[in-house]
């Protein structure tokens, strides 16, 4: 059937589709700009006037970005710290989880209580600060993964998912001689791909994002992230103090390179540092939104 | 059913084992909880015990253990400081603008977006909208730091062509300007995310609904008002609980990246970045440490406000 629309509606459904389109417009617009920077010579961008086309195309803002030897080991310590803490994460509160479903536990519901406390109250920075400090994990790879290995939130999404498989599954997986970790890893874990895979997708993204803590807590050039090291070059505006963030081999290049500015090095090193997100985010949209549906019908 | 269940239970139990054999018989099962809650004892309940350095003079050298006890008196200093009262505004302030528009616009998105027929198109303005929540704050001030910007910022260039403006102005320098680039760049990263939820909302009303209401001769405009919106009041009111309980998180990662001039002070000091500048940049963990615990008591006692005033409405979170 169709449905005929009143002239008022007409004008409400033009409203939607030039406020919808403008919308993404201005999203998308300050990507696209970045990215057209990040290719266009530094001094020509100085000039003004580079808006949605590279006016003098070049690759040598990456070149610099892809030979500097810090910002391509920054990059590493990022996808070393995703890959790891991630999957420790996802192991250590699904197992987690799967204790927390069995009604046999002993002291399920203290736990439980003392689980949903820490959703509400927190010690805040400083305490947190200093409890990092006296536990020795300061300028320590470990504090990327051992005080985020457990997620309250992610063990009730976890948990949710599991109290719902069949309750059959269990019992067959008793008779057949398997213990609570062997039905775990057997029977749970393999069933558990979509919710696996959307806490990932949360985990993963908060761990390649998080630029905050080690700002606090790493000294050691060797240990920074790729996100506070993009934080660090965009900081210094000055060219000279953004030398100093780079190798020597790089600054020696850079200088050689009289074309490049600090912005269009700013916005290189962003593009590098976006990138793996944008890659990844066509294929996992689906995911997140069921995400975010189960953690509000819990919320 | 319950009585059975007593009536039963000795039956099936004839030996009463005591509480620690059963504990220690199910010893794999709590091999499985026990770590993760030693973690969480460390990593959460040890940092609210250690909320009592705010009644302490902290010294690095004692711990908290051996640190001397002084009352009130980081709670008096902080009340008395020539900061509070900026501090507090601007909390206030920030919050308050961030609550006014970034609250109320995904659900406008989720609305407009439910009126889009066309697939393609709507799914186009989603994938893009989804997008910048997943950036960190490092890259989404960066950008916001490049349209902003004097040297070919697209803003600047805009406004001159239109000559609005004869001269590129450093925007992030401008205190007047601060709030409103907070607040945009905010709504600019979450609007499309939030909205998430309020679809999946809209997608729950009943159809037949709509139906009553074009029966009735209720326009597409008027059905979102009258049908769609209490609709989904109950979730709106769950999420705006939660952003009351927030109203003292101005904002701590986007007020640190973008108001880096310190010429913003006067306008970007709030109670996170002012915890972090005391605590972290010049080691006052007690002072910090007081003002953390002032911001914490009134959230949960707003928290508890809001939630009261939405029971009365008969929509509550606990």
């Amino acid at each position: 059937m169709k449905i005929r629309m009143s002239s008022g509606d007409r004008v409400l459904t033009a409203f939607v589709y030039l406020f919808l389109a403008l919308l993404a417009l201005s999203t998308f617009y300050p990507f696209w700009n970045a990215l057209v920077v990040s290719l266009n010579k530094g001094m020509d961008t100085a000039l003004g006037g580079v808006t949605v086309w590279p006016r003098s195309f070049t690759l040598e803002n990456y070149e610099i970005v892809f030979q500097d030897k810090r910002i391509i080991h920054a990059f590493g310590v990022s996808v070393l710290r995703t890959i790891i803490g991630t999957a420790s994460a996802i192991l250590c509160t699904a197992i987690f989880a799967y204790g927390m479903t069995r009604s046999e536990l002993m002291g399920r519901k203290f736990y439980m209580v003392a689980c949903l406390i820490t959703m509400y109250f927190s010690g805040g920075l400083i305490p947190s600060f200093l409890l990092i400090r006296e536990l020795g994990l300061f300028d320590s790879f470990w504090v990327f993964i051992i005080p985020s290995l457990i997620s309250v939130w992610n063990m009730i999404v976890f948990r949710t998912f599991f109290l719902g498989l069949p309750a059959g599954l269990d019992e067959s997986a008793k008779i057949d001689g398997c213990g609570y970790w062997g039905t775990f890893f057997r029977i749970v874990l393999p069933l558990s791909g979509p919710v696996i895979a959307t806490l990932s997708l949360f985990t993963a993204v908060a761990h390649w994002n998080d630029w905050f803590m080690p700002s606090i807590y790493i000294n050691n050039e060797n240990l920074i992230p790729i996100q506070t090291k993009l934080q660090q070059i965009l900081n210094s505006n000055i060219m000279t103090e953004q030398m100093q963030q780079l190798d020597s081999a790089a600054q020696a290049r850079l200088s050689a390179m009289k074309s490049i500015t600090s912005k269009s090095l700013s916005m290189a090193t962003m593009m590098v540092a976006t990138l793996p997100i944008i890659m990844v985010y066509p294929f996992v949209q689906r995911y997140f939104v069921k995400g975010v549906l189960v953690g509000s019908v819990k919320g | 059913m319950a009585q059975l269940q007593t009536e039963l239970n000795p039956a099936q139990r004839p030996k009463k084992k005591t509480v620690l054999t059963r504990f220690f018989g199910q010893w794999d099962l709590q091999l499985m909880v026990i770590p993760a809650l030693l973690l969480i004892f460390v990593f959460s309940y040890i940092p609210m015990y250690g909320v009592i350095t705010a009644f302490q003079d902290y010294n690095i050298f004692k711990g908290i253990t051996g640190s001397p006890f002084v009352g009130w008196k980081h709670f008096e200093r902080f009340f008395n400081d020539p900061n509070f009262t900026r501090v507090m505004r601007n909390t206030l302030v920030i919050s308050g603008l961030k609550l006014a528009v970034g609250f109320p616009a995904p659900i406008l998105l989720a609305l407009l977006l439910n009126e889009v027929r066309n697939r393609f198109f709507k799914r186009i303005v989603q994938t893009v909208s989804y997008l910048p929540h997943f950036l960190s704050w490092v890259i989404v001030s960066g950008l916001a730091i490049s349209i902003l910007s004097t040297e070919n910022g697209s803003l600047n260039m805009l406004l001159q062509s239109l000559n609005l403006i004869d001269e590129p102005l450093s925007w992030l320098s401008m205190p007047e300007y601060f709030w409103t680039i907070l607040v945009t760049t905010g709504v600019w990263k979450e609007i499309g995310f939030g909205s998430i939820v309020y679809l999946a909302a809209i997608a729950g009303v009943d159809p037949s609904l709509y139906e009553a209401a074009s029966m009735d001769g209720a326009s597409r405009f008027k059905q979102i008002f009258l049908v769609t919106l209490p609709s989904i009041m109950p979730v709106v009111v769950i999420f705006f609980i939660l952003a009351v309980g927030n109203l003292l998180s101005a904002g701590f990662e986007d007020i640190l990246l973008l108001g880096k001039d310190p010429i913003l002070r006067n306008v970007s000091d709030v109670l996170d970045t002012y915890v972090y500048r005391m605590g972290i940049e010049s080691q006052r963990f007690s002072y910090a440490t007081a003002v953390g615990l002032f911001k914490a008591i009134i959230s949960v006692g707003l928290l508890t406000l809001a939630n009261l005033f939405a029971r009365r409405s008969g929509n509550s979170l606990w």
